[in-house]
């Protein structure tokens, strides 16, 4: 049950970024995140530096432009709506390509798609440079409860195990011929979704009394160790230079 | 091609200000949840709370057709509620979209509060406050499978409308009624095959182990004896 979790965007590695302790890692994103956020959107220019200074961290941290491309596309239902948006928005009309669409409605689907996708490339870099574990010791080094956090850490040890019983039970009923087009042909699979319940509550019970026999007193330990200045030093440079990029686009 | 429509916003929806102002939000509601969560479970709190969340994000994995060619997947909120209680349900739904937010990179960290606010808050104790109102009507497995029914198209509605909030304080004003009545609309379909698979799921559970439905407590009558009639 301790095994490591192999987990689809993590890249293990031994980089400088990857070395940064989480709970710095976990600042820097969310302070980078805000400050992409709070650019003006017609300040094209700042968006382009902000790609840089993500290039900068990629390039330290080894990850290949084309793993993130592949994985940023879990936004893509946004991307539809900031198509949409030119063409539902009345004001005045710019031509783009031949097609009369308005162009506040352009400057806002700009907006969804570039912070959208910036933010985006600032979460996966995140989770490609720390491990699952390593991101729930940085949330406990934020001083988030600890409740909170063991809660987290028992959901992320169990989740391929609830994830590999839901597995097993889909190939079950798909090799006994079901074949589900419409949702009125879900009932075989909400009927699944039940047992896994059950199943899922009763392997809780037990692993409560597991843990009750081994000494449970209601907390984890706590083994990671403080990040010194130099770490988050370092680990805010980025959001500090976004920081700067910002300040400038802001600049009257 | 299969197309996913539920989903958790991104980055650059709404502005700094009211993401700030909803990760506020998300904080003090969460820290209530847990609070309150410890009473209904006291010390196998962790261990429940963290197989249910694990539960609650294996089901988000699970994609259901809502019609040919697109489906969508449980968001979960009106299902906890009523499988373990509106506080350890919000609680759950919260850590599920703080991890997907951090280790899955679903939802942009800026929107997390926005996120949390809508679905683990706004949604869970809209779908729990309909269920509960109609738990009269529970009583009978048909009831009760439409009572889930209604409470998860509450539960995804009502958090579609916390979307609406947000955008209506810090989106554009002008595309307001455009992205409601897209929002709502598109919510209004999810929703619908939300409370379908929340019922039968409710429904498949209370036919094996009724007690461990949070909505049930306390409505089962107990166990009588009756003489044995004459044949």
């Amino acid at each position: 049950m301790s095994a490591g979790h192999s987990h689809p965007l993590h890249r293990p590695g031994d980089t400088p970024v990857h070395r940064l302790p989480a709970q710095v890692k976990i600042v820097a994103a969310i302070a980078t995140a805000l400050c992409v956020v709070s650019t003006p959107r017609d300040q094209y220019w700042a968006f382009g530096l902000y790609l840089v200074l993500l290039s900068a961290i990629w390039v330290v941290a080894r990850i290949p432009p084309g793993w993130l491309a592949k994985r940023a596309l879990i936004e893509a239902p946004f991307v539809v709506l900031t198509f949409v948006l030119p063409f539902i928005a009345g004001g005045p009309e710019v031509h783009v390509l031949g097609v009369a669409v308005s162009e506040h409605g352009l400057l806002t689907g700009w907006n969804i798609l570039v912070k959208g996708t910036l933010g985006v490339l600032t979460s996966l870099t995140l989770a490609a440079t720390t491990s699952p574990g390593e991101l729930i010791v940085g949330l406990q080094r934020l001083r988030v409860p600890t409740m909170v956090v063991t809660i987290a850490t028992l959901m992320l040890r169990y989740l391929e195990v609830i994830a590999a019983e839901a597995r097993r039970m889909r190939l079950a009923r798909i090799s006994r011929g079901h074949d589900p087009r419409f949702l009125w042909q879900a009932g075989a699979t909400a009927r699944g979704v039940g047992t896994l319940f059950i199943r899922s509550y009763e392997r809780g019970e037990r692993v409560h009394l597991a843990m009750v026999s081994r000494g449970w007193v209601g907390a984890m330990p706590d083994h990671s160790t403080p990040a010194r200045g130099i770490a988050w030093l370092s680990g805010l440079a980025l959001p500090g230079l976004a920081a700067v990029v910002l300040g400038v686009a802001l600049w009257p | 091609m299969t197309t996913s429509v539920a989903m958790h916003m991104s980055d650059g929806l709404i502005d700094t200000k009211t993401s700030v102002i909803f990760i506020g939000v998300a904080v003090v509601g969460v820290a209530f949840a847990a609070a309150r969560a410890r009473n209904d479970l006291d010390d196998r709190t962790a261990p429940m709370a963290g197989l249910v969340a694990a539960f609650v994000f294996a089901t988000q994995m699970l994609n259901f057709p809502v019609l040919s060619g697109v489906s969508g997947h449980l968001l979960g909120g009106a299902l906890a509620s009523i499988l373990v209680g509106p506080w350890v349900g919000a609680l759950c739904v919260s850590i599920v979209l703080v991890v997907q937010a951090l280790v899955f990179s679903d939802g942009g960290l800026t929107a997390l509060g926005a996120n949390i606010t809508n679905m683990a808050l706004i949604g869970t104790a809209a779908g729990f406050l309909v269920a509960t109102a109609l738990k009269r009507f529970a009583a009978s497995k048909p009831g009760l499978i439409a009572v889930a029914f209604v409470a998860a198209l509450v539960n995804t509605v009502v958090a579609s409308l916390g979307f609406v909030l947000e955008y209506a304080i810090g989106g554009d004003p002008q595309f307001l009624g455009g992205v409601t009545t897209t929002i709502v609309g598109v919510h209004v379909l999810i929703g619908i095959g939300e409370g379908v698979i929340t019922a039968l799921t409710v429904g498949a559970v209370a036919a094996t182990r009724p007690d461990l439905v949070y909505l049930l407590r306390g409505t089962r009558r107990p166990l009588e004896l009756r003489e044995e009639s004459p044949a």
